[in-house]
């Protein structure tokens, strides 16, 4: 299961509305083994491209070098779809690289950049199998037990 | 001459879980053939065949001292004593 806080959540849908009806993409960080997603970082879609997505390599690596430093993981990968629905395509299955993660995938194909509903599911992927996950969220993150000792 | 490796998360089990690795090489297709000696298996899921050569694969970055080696000189990329080479499969998708 995945467990996300309102904000996180409406800054993914936000991300993927504004940049439809190309893809959309980003991660959400959080302390590593955690299972916390706690600090989103948009990324640019260097393919720019309703059907694809990528990082672009320099930005990936200083986004895994400032992770690195502050001890995080990629808790959530997302996406989004902008014509089909929120289910990781051939190519996500293919290219998917991080079995510790969710990921996530928003379908902006109902209502493109206007308001209005949107899909937004999560999977693990790993070894080329997908396992949906529920998706809950929820006001607030609980307290981490290492936060407040520190 | 030792260079060192960031291993990333999905790589980690030819490398018995460690995050990096030291290895040696005076480019970064010698570096490659000698991790593989220690790490056997690890090669082929940096590099394929191309057009009958050997090149490395389209969704996987490498950089060399914060350098995306495909900018200087991919495989044939020259290395020395205490570089950094960190190894990043590229997130993407369709």
């Amino acid at each position: 299961m995945l467990t996300l806080d309102q904000a996180t959540y409406d800054a993914i849908v936000a991300h993927a509305k504004r940049d439809h009806p190309d893809e959309a993409c980003g991660i959400v960080a959080g302390p590593e083994g955690s299972d916390r997603p706690e600090r989103m970082i948009e990324m640019v879609n260097a393919a720019g491209s309703p059907t694809f997505y990528e990082f672009d390599s320099t930005e990936l690596l200083a986004l895994y070098k400032e992770m690195w430093a502050r001890d995080e993981e990629p808790v959530i990968v997302y996406h989004s779809h902008t014509a089909t629905e929120a289910y990781p395509s051939r190519t996500d299955i293919g290219l998917a690289s991080e079995p510790g993660a969710h990921y996530v995938l928003v379908s902006t194909r109902e209502h493109g950049n206007s308001e209005g509903p949107v899909e937004f599911r999560s999977y693990r992927i790993v070894d080329g199998e997908v396992t949906e996950e529920e998706v809950r969220v929820v006001p607030e993150l609980p307290q981490s037990q290492s936060r407040s000792a520190s | 001459m030792a260079i060192e490796v960031r291993i990333p998360t999905i790589l980690r089990t030819y490398t018995g879980g460690e995050k990096a690795v030291t290895g040696e090489g005076a480019t970064l297709a010698a570096l490659l053939d000698d991790l593989e000696g220690n790490h056997p298996g690890i090669k082929e899921r940096l590099v394929e065949n191309k057009g009958g050569g050997v090149d490395l694969r389209r969704f996987v970055n490498v950089y060399v001292n914060d350098e995306d080696v495909r900018f200087i000189g991919g495989l044939e990329a020259e290395l020395a004593d205490g570089d950094q080479v960190v190894v990043l499969p590229a997130v993407a998708g369709g």
